[in-house]
């Protein structure tokens, strides 16, 4: 409950927010638009580009295809087996990915499956005689796939465990199994949740830069992120970027809308670790497909993890923490990761209380369009990638050369904006529970404005603000898409140092770097999950 | 708020990490290179030993993937630049380096210099050159391509690492060297090419680090690679292929940038370019033939490379009208 002039405030806190954003999105969509006639397409680049928006859909659409095909199975596997000793680490463990850099996933996979990883050694053994290769097209599926197969898991394991113990008892006692189970309970009970799941493993998976980047392996497996970047810092041909920018906006459009259309966003449900008794799944010998299945799971997810651990334990960490540089790069990634994400908290806090003044039925258009376009204002970074961004004002900058504070701006204004959909999912709810527990009695105590905020509401809300925080800092910590563009010898992060590090061959101190970057964005995201289940407002 | 007052402190605090550690000496010179030639491996930092030295300055290395980069950061930064020199461009791109109005005439004699076909310039000084070459592990190669026709016709099961010649120098000279032996049929073979490369690295170090920890057979670098492993590590494993087209030449250069801080000692550095202090270095760790006298014994291992019988080389201009359109011919047909 708000009083009238705390309603106007959060509305004109609301808009201002939202001005900001709008801004932050339209001044490098103008630029580029005006960017636009510097140059003609060529038959040669025509070609080109069809062929890199044409590849950026296929392998979105492979890397859902298969993820889909394997989680699945897993996850059915999982719900039919809801105690076995170790399950709920499995699930914790399928949550890694989302959180890890994907510069240390991608040293993971190459020590894992690079042609003289332990899987190769492994389909040697075997008598393939082709090795599998990490480059190219192969190696940009699997790394989706180990980002996405555990993802996708997460999201459609609780819609099986949902499901009431009787429809099991039921089961058993019809003697379904197999085929027809799956068939009448199992799939008609995910299906939903398989769908979104996929729609966002399609999404994020059509918007992957540093996987491709690493891993492409040339123009033949380019998506529009990497041409992006690459026509602006390998060719520095604007216009090209311009028009590969403007693809790849209305390619994410369209998707977006699909999805839209066809259903509700994916929501990650509770997975506590037990799931419902399964009278109707023997165990005995039938224990054997599910037991492999799981184990198979667990190792193509934990396998990358480990050889990151492994290799960087054997690196020369000593060598690499007396580094001015490391300490260089480290101060530049927290900084800015702190500065990010306390804009993104600012940001959110802003919204979602616009969004709550507004109501949930609005009584008129403005404050309909006020609390849609709070609600939206997180999905619009996905529909302009940050390389995108970063291109506008890459060329509003020039380049970014001689300057320091300028692009720094940029690269934290990128950050917050992506982490600004996950944390305004962490506050949304706090601000609820706050506002239903203590607005009443703070309005008939007359405890209003500046006063409630820094006495009440505020206060209330720290440990919200405290998780959205932490994990904007860990997200801006592992991202590569914003520094790629405006890294240089004199704004190095601690992402840009590994993949400097990567590229001159330097593989000890890489595995080095990855593991410390791996290890502190995971502590961030143990820190961020605890905070946020003793609040009980998160559901990660 | 408390948060918005945080937020520039916050970047304050970013500045003086950013700004990089302030020189001792009194006069200090920047030079851009490219990455392996400041590598602890590199000729980098035996030269800067030897030319602070000689000058009393400090030296300064900044590195970027490889070459072509090079040029796209020039490009980029204009006259923010804040270098001296700039030194790893190689003759393909002197004609498109000078149009940049960023370089200035050096001014220096430059007769010490002496490369094939003789190339000389008021701008840029050849420091060093070599012939490209496929280089390839025996212990996995059989029958190594013995012409570019073998090697665009080959199994594509076995794999070469090449750069891409939007950033890297030896990835333009492939590119060229395939437009010297195809000409107009240069898509087509590239188009076959492209299913024996395994991937397109930025720069040379990346793509020569995956050829030696074994990822591919083959990889794109010099004939005075195999010296290398034959000096530093004892061993003939890795061997050049001779081509019997003939192989692309490539003459890097140095040149002086018109926003010098101190054009003096940028200078002095280009004539030390020239001498046996900077020249001696070049052969057995920029593992290149050097450009002007060297006082030392080539080691032995050079007398073994192969010596190609015939070179290509296009002029400056030649390759500055027409790069733009043969990298779009190259990604045309390697994006197929």
């Amino acid at each position: 409950m708000l009083t009238r002039g705390e309603h106007r405030a959060s509305r004109a806190a609301g808009l201002a927010a939202l001005m900001a954003i709008g801004l932050a999105l339209a001044v490098p969509i103008a630029v580029l638009l005006t960017h636009g006639e510097s140059t003609g397409v060529t038959s040669n680049q025509g070609d080109y580009l069809i062929r890199i928006t044409r590849f950026t859909l296929m392998q979105a659409g492979l890397s859902t295809l298969l993820s889909l095909v394997f989680a699945v199975p897993l996850a059915r596997a999982l719900a039919r087996r809801p105690d076995f000793a170790g399950r709920r680490w499995l699930i914790k463990l399928f949550a890694v990915p989302l959180g890890l850099p994907p510069l240390v996933a991608a040293l993971g996979l190459i020590e894992v499956w690079g042609r003289n990883g332990v899987a190769n050694k492994g389909l040697g053994l075997m008598g393939a005689e082709t090795p599998f290769s990490i480059y190219g097209l192969s190696g940009i599926l699997l790394a989706h796939v180990f980002f996405n197969l555990p993802l996708a898991v997460r999201l459609i394991l609780p819609a099986l465990e949902r499901l009431p113990p009787e429809y099991w008892k039921t089961a058993a006692n019809l003697g379904m199994s197999g085929l027809s189970l799956f068939r009448r309970v199992e799939w008609p009970a995910m299906r939903r949740s398989a769908a979104s799941a996929a729609g966002l493993v399609f999404m994020l998976c059509a918007t992957s830069f540093t996987l491709v980047l690493v891993l492409g392996g040339g123009p033949a497996a380019t998506t529009l992120e990497v041409a992006i970047y690459q026509a602006l810092r390998f060719d520095f041909d604007p216009g090209r970027a311009v028009l590969l920018s403007l693809i790849q906006i209305s390619m994410t459009l369209i998707v977006m809308l699909v999805l839209k259309f066809l259903g509700t966003p994916a929501e990650e449900g509770e997975t506590k670790g037990g799931g419902t008794n399964r009278p109707d799944v023997q165990g005995g010998l039938h224990l054997l497909p599910d037991a492999v299945l799981i184990g198979l799971g667990g190792l193509f997810v934990g396998a990358p993890m480990a050889a990151v651990v492994v290799s960087g334990l054997s690196a020369d960490l000593s060598r690499l923490l007396t580094d001015a540089l490391f300490w260089r790069a480290a101060g530049t990634s927290l900084s800015i990761g702190i500065s990010a994400a306390a804009l993104s908290v600012l940001l959110a806090a802003c919204l979602v209380r616009a969004r709550y003044s507004a109501g949930h039925r609005p009584r008129s258009v403005p404050l309909g369009l006020l609390a849609g376009l709070s609600g939206a204002a997180g999905s619009l970074t996905l529909l302009v990638p940050p390389v995108v961004l970063g291109a506008g004002w890459f060329l509003l900058l020039g380049g970014g050369a001689g300057q320091l504070l300028a692009p720094l701006m940029v690269i934290v204004l990128i950050n917050a904006l992506m982490a600004l959909p996950f944390v305004m999912r962490v506050l949304e709810p706090a601000h609820q529970n706050t506002l239903e527990r203590n607005g009443r009695l703070a309005v008939s105590l007359g405890v209003v404005g500046r006063h409630r905020l820094s006495q009440i509401d505020i206060p209330a809300m720290l440990p919200a603000f405290a998780t959205g925080f932490v994990f904007a800092v860990a997200l801006s910590l592992g991202d590569l898409g914003a520094i790629a563009l405006f890294g240089s010898d004199r704004i190095v992060t601690l992402p840009w140092l590994l993949y400097q590090k990567l590229g001159s061959y330097r593989t000890a101190d890489a595995a080095g770097l990855a593991l410390l970057l791996g290890a502190i964005t995971m502590a961030l995201m143990i820190v961020a999950e605890k905070l946020g289940t003793r609040n009980g407002s998160v559901d990660r | 708020m408390r948060i918005s007052r945080f937020i520039p402190a916050a970047l304050a605090a970013v500045v003086p990490f950013i700004a990089g550690p302030a020189s001792s000496a009194d006069r200090a010179l920047t030079v851009f290179t490219y990455e392996s030639f400041i590598a602890e491996w590199g000729p980098g930092p035996k030269i800067e030993a030897a030319f602070e030295a000689e000058c009393g300055c400090d030296l300064t290395w900044v590195g970027v993937a490889d070459g072509v980069a090079l040029l796209n950061r020039l490009k980029l930064e204009g006259d923010n630049a804040e270098a001296g020199v700039v030194l790893g461009l190689d003759t393909n791109l002197v004609a498109e380096a000078k149009a940049t109005g960023l370089f200035e005439a050096h001014g220096l004699d430059t007769k010490a210099v002496t490369v094939p076909g003789g190339f000389s310039d008021d701008t840029f000084i050849p420091y060093d050159y070599g012939h490209f070459a496929v280089v390839y592990d025996t212990e996995t190669v059989a029958n190594p391509p013995a012409s570019l026709k073998d090697l665009v016709d080959g199994e594509p099961e076995q794999k070469i690492v090449i750069q891409d010649p939007r950033t890297s120098t030896p990835g333009l000279g492939l590119l060229l060297w395939v437009k010297s032996v195809y000409g107009d049929d240069a898509p087509e073979a590239w188009e076959k090419l492209a299913s024996r490369v395994l991937t397109v690295t930025p720069g040379w170090s990346e793509a020569y680090g995956l050829f030696t920890s074994g990822e591919a057979p083959m990889v794109l670098s010099y004939t005075t690679s195999p010296a290398y492993h034959m000096v530093a590590e004892e061993t003939d494993r890795y061997q050049a292929a001779e081509f019997s087209e003939g192989h692309y030449l490539q003459i890097e250069v140095a040149g002086l940038l018109a926003n010098a801080p101190d054009k003096d000692l940028a200078r002095e550095f280009l004539d030390f370019v020239m001498t046996p202090g900077f020249q001696n270095v070049i052969p057995t760790n920029n593992w290149m033939l050097p450009a002007a006298a060297i006082t030392m014994e080539l080691p032995e291992a050079f007398g073994k490379l192969v010596e190609p019988k015939k070179t290509f080389l296009y002029t400056p201009e030649e390759v500055a009208e027409n790069r733009a359109a043969w990298i779009d011919e190259w990604l045309g047909a390697m994006s197929r």
